[in-house]
C-alpha cells in the first residue's frame, strides 16, 4: 500500500447526502477479478448515458474539475454494500482524500486499506468547501501528521484519525505482515479454545 | 456481583487475541463465509505474499451473487464463469469447503451459513458482504467486511477491530395480524433514518422481538446495515436453541445441552448499559412500502408520498425531489395508486421457506395481474427442495409465477434477473438503491406477503385485506 502523508489537489464536490457504494460502482463492474482498472467506471450511472456517452448533467463530467483529487461528498458517504471496488474505483480515477461529514464503517476502513485517506468534517465545513469548489478552482492541502485542511485562502481546519489508521496511512503498511508479527498470540488463543 | 454485561460486549471479550493502548483489539474470527465476488482479489493476494490460508475448516465458500437461477447448466456471462471458476479454483488450492452451482448446499451465503448450523450463538462471523448483519440473528457477533479484510482474516483467522459502541433498539408491544418483521426493520430505520446506526453495534430487544421465529429474527437482523450498523443481534433464547437442534454443523447429545446452556448465558444480563438507545412500539408498524431511494424513504401501505416542498433543510429537499424524479412519483401520490411491473420474492433478505409459505398464502387460487413479471427465487437449494415437497412450487406456478433456482438474483441483478430501465418493482429485498435491481429500474421494497398481493393486484395493496385483517 502506498503511504500518504501530505496532499495537495483540486477538489470535487458532490453535494449528495447517502451516496452508496452501489452508485460509486454499479454492480455490473464486479465481476472481474483484479483489484485495478475501475477508474473508468465510477459513478458509472451516473456519469454515462446506457449507450456510453458523457452526460453533461453529472458534475465529475465537467473539465473544471478534471485533474480532481480531493472528493467532498455528504453526509453518509460510502453506504451500503462492502464492496471494497468502491475505493479501489475511487484511487483508479485519480482521488486520493476523501472528505465528507460522515462516512458508513465498511467504506471508511475499505479507504484506509488501500492508501485512500478519509477526513471527517463538519457539514458546515464540507458545505463551505462545496460552495467554494462549484463557484471556482478550489485546491486544498491536507497534511496528515498534522491532521489539518488548508485552503489557499488562509482557511483551515483540523480533523480527528484513529491513531492506528493514522498510522497505516503514514507507512503504507502491509497489515498482514504487521499481523503476523502475532502470530505466537493467535496460536496461543486457539490453543485455549482446543 | 459482577458487572451486568450485554452479549456483544460478553462475545467481544470472548475472542480478544491481543489487547494494547491506543489501538485497536486483535479479534478472533471463528467462521469466515466467502463468494465469488468479494474474494478472488484477496485470494490474488494471499498468492502475491506467499501466504496460505490459516484455517481453511474455518472457512466455508458458495456462488451467490453471480450464479444464473435457471437453466444453470449454461452460464453465458463469460465474465461471470470466469469468476465462478476463480472461486472454485481458489478453494481447490487452499482446501476450503465449497458448495458450487451445482451442489445440494448451494444457496445465498446468508441462508445456508445458518441452514447448515454454521452460523451459532456467540460467534465472531465475517465475510465479505455488509448483509452478513444476518447471521446476528442468533446472538452471534457478525459483520459485513472489505476485501482487503478478507484477505487478512484468510491469512491470519482475526481482524483489528475497535471495540464497538452498543445501541439497543427496544421494541416494545406485538407486530399486528398480516405486519411482518420486514415491516418491522423498515419502519425503525424510515423512523430513524439510514446513518443512526453507524458506528455501533445494535441490539434488538424486547417481547415483540423474541416472539419472532428465527427465520424472522434473521430478516431484521439482516436491514441492521440499512440503518449504518455493521451488526445487529439479538440475544439468544429458546427459539434459538430449538432452531439449532439437530442441524448439520451443530453438535448432538450431551455436547448440545452443554452448548446450549453456554448460548443462553450469553443473552445481555439484566441491568446492562448500552452506549445509546431507540425504541419503538411494534402496535403501531403498518405494513411499509418504500417510496425513494434508500430504506428510509418509507411509509405505510395506507399513506402517500412526501411533498418536497414540506422540507425546510435545502439538502433535504433536494434529496426528495431526486427521488421522487428518478422513481416518476408524484409529491404526495398515493402508494395504492402506484402500478407495477415485476415482483421479485427472494434475496438473503426474505427468501426463507416461512417467507414463501406466506407468499403462497396469498397468491393461493389466484393469478399474477396482467403480463407482470413475478419472480420466486428460494435463498438455498434446500429452502427449494422443502418448498417443492409442500407443493409451494405448484402454487407459484399456477399463478403465474417464475420458480427459479437459489441465488442473489434480482435483489442486485448481477446475473440476468434484471429489472429494465423504468420499470417498477415490487422486491422483498433490502436496497431500493438508483440501479440497484438494473440501470434505472426503480424497486419498492416490501414484505413478502406485500409482495404477493401486489402481484396479484397490479399495484400496492394492504395486505391485511387479503387476510381480512383490517380492523379486526
Amino acid at each position: 500500500m502506498e503511504a500518504i502523508i501530505k496532499h495537495e489537489g483540486l477538489v470535487y464536490p458532490l453535494n449528495r447526502a447517502n451516496v452508496d457504494t452501489d452508485q460509486i460502482i454499479p454492480k455490473q463492474f464486479l465481476k472481474r477479478i483484479e483489484r485495478q482498472g475501475f477508474g473508468q467506471f465510477l459513478f458509472y450511472n451516473w456519469r454515462f448515458y446506457e449507450d456510453g456517452t458523457p452526460r453533461d448533467d453529472f458534475s465529475l463530467n465537467n473539465p473544471k474539475y478534471e485533474g480532481a483529487s480531493i472528493l467532498v461528498g455528504g453526509e453518509n458517504f460510502g453506504c451500503g454494500s462492502s464492496r471494497e471496488h468502491a475505493p479501489w474505483a475511487i484511487q483508479d480515477y485519480g482521488f486520493k482524500v476523501v472528505i465528507a461529514p460522515s462516512f458508513a464503517d465498511i467504506f471508511y476502513n475499505n479507504c484506509v486499506k488501500n492508501g485512500i485517506l478519509p477526513i471527517q468534517l463538519t457539514s458546515e465545513e464540507t458545505q463551505a468547501m462545496i460552495k467554494k469548489a462549484e463557484e471556482t478552482n478550489y485546491t486544498l492541502s491536507v497534511d496528515l501528521p498534522e491532521q489539518t485542511v488548508k485552503d489557499e485562502n488562509g482557511w483551515h481546519a483540523t480533523f480527528d484519525i484513529p491513531s492506528y489508521q493514522k498510522e497505516m496511512l503514514l507507512n503504507g503498511w502491509d497489515e498482514i505482515a504487521v499481523t503476523l508479527t502475532f502470530e505466537e498470540k493467535i496460536n496461543a488463543f486457539e490453543n485455549s479454545k482446543a | 456481583m459482577a458487572q451486568p454485561k450485554t452479549i456483544i460486549d460478553k462475545i467481544w471479550e470472548q475472542h480478544v487475541v491481543h489487547q494494547e493502548e491506543n489501538k485497536p483489539d486483535l479479534l478472533y474470527i471463528d467462521l469466515h463465509l466467502i463468494h465469488e465476488v468479494t474474494s478472488p482479489q484477496a485470494f490474488e493476494g494471499l498468492r502475491m505474499s506467499n501466504r496460505n490460508v490459516r484455517r481453511p475448516e474455518n472457512t466455508y465458500a458458495t456462488m451467490d451473487h453471480n450464479v444464473p437461477t435457471r437453466e444453470r447448466h449454461i452460464i453465458k456471462d463469460a465474465v461471470s464463469k470466469k469468476q465462478m471458476e476463480t472461486l472454485k479454483d481458489n478453494c481447490t488450492e487452499f482446501n476450503i469447503p465449497l458448495a458450487d452451482i451445482h451442489h445440494p448446499d448451494q444457496g445465498i451465503v446468508h441462508v445456508i451459513g445458518p441452514e447448515l448450523g454454521l452460523t451459532q450463538p456467540g460467534k465472531t462471523i465475517v465475510c465479505g458482504d455488509s448483509h452478513t448483519s444476518t447471521h446476528g440473528a442468533f446472538g452471534a457477533l457478525a459483520f459485513g467486511i472489505g476485501t482487503s479484510e478478507v484477505e487478512h482474516v484468510l491469512a491470519t483467522q482475526s481482524l483489528w477491530q475497535e471495540t464497538p459502541k452498543t445501541l439497543q433498539v427496544h421494541v416494545n408491544g406485538e407486530l399486528g395480524t398480516g405486519v411482518t418483521s420486514k415491516d418491522l426493520i423498515l419502519a425503525i430505520i424510515a423512523k430513524y433514518g439510514v446513518r443512526f446506526g453507524s458506528g455501533y453495534v445494535m441490539e434488538y430487544t424486547g417481547d415483540a422481538i423474541h416472539s419472532l421465529s428465527m427465520e424472522e429474527r434473521m430478516t431484521i437482523c439482516n436491514m441492521s446495515i440499512e440503518a449504518g450498523a455493521r451488526a445487529g443481534l439479538i440475544s439468544p433464547d429458546n427459539i434459538t436453541v430449538d432452531y439449532l437442534k439437530g442441524k448439520r454443523h451443530v453438535p448432538g447429545g450431551a455436547a448440545f445441552d452443554e452448548a446450549a446452556a453456554e448460548w443462553l448465558n450469553l443473552a445481555t444480563d439484566e441491568g446492562a448499559q448500552y452506549d445509546a438507545v431507540v425504541e419503538i412500539d411494534a402496535n403501531e408498524v403498518e405494513p411499509q412500502v418504500t417510496w425513494g431511494t434508500n430504506p428510509s424513504q418509507c411509509v405505510p401501505v395506507n399513506g402517500s408520498v412526501p411533498n418536497p416542498a414540506d422540507y425546510d433543510n435545502p439538502n433535504d429537499k433536494d434529496e426528495v425531489e431526486r427521488a421522487l424524479i428518478y422513481m416518476d412519483l408524484e409529491p404526495e401520490q398515493a402508494i395504492q395508486s402506484i402500478p407495477i411491473e415485476h415482483v421479485f420474492i427472494g434475496s438473503c433478505t426474505n427468501s426463507r421457506l416461512s417467507d414463501l409459505r406466506k407468499a403462497a398464502d396469498i397468491v393461493k387460487g389466484k393469478q399474477v395481474s396482467g403480463d407482470i413479471q413475478a419472480l420466486v427465487v428460494p435463498g438455498s437449494q434446500s429452502v427449494k427442495d422443502a418448498a417443492e415437497k409442500e407443493g409451494l412450487d405448484v402454487i407459484f406456478k399456477t399463478a403465474g409465477f417464475e420458480w427459479r433456482d437459489a441465488g442473489c438474483s434480482m435483489c442486485l441483478a448481477m446475473n440476468d434477473d434484471i429489472v429494465p430501465p423504468g420499470e417498477r418493482c415490487a422486491s422483498t429485498s433490502n436496497r431500493n438503491f438508483e440501479g440497484r435491481q438494473g440501470n434505472g429500474a426503480r424497486t419498492h421494497l416490501v414484505s413478502p406477503e406485500m409482495a404477493a398481493a401486489a402481484a396479484i393486484e397490479g399495484y400496492f395493496v394492504d395486505v391485511r385485506k387479503f387476510t381480512a385483517a383490517v380492523g379486526g
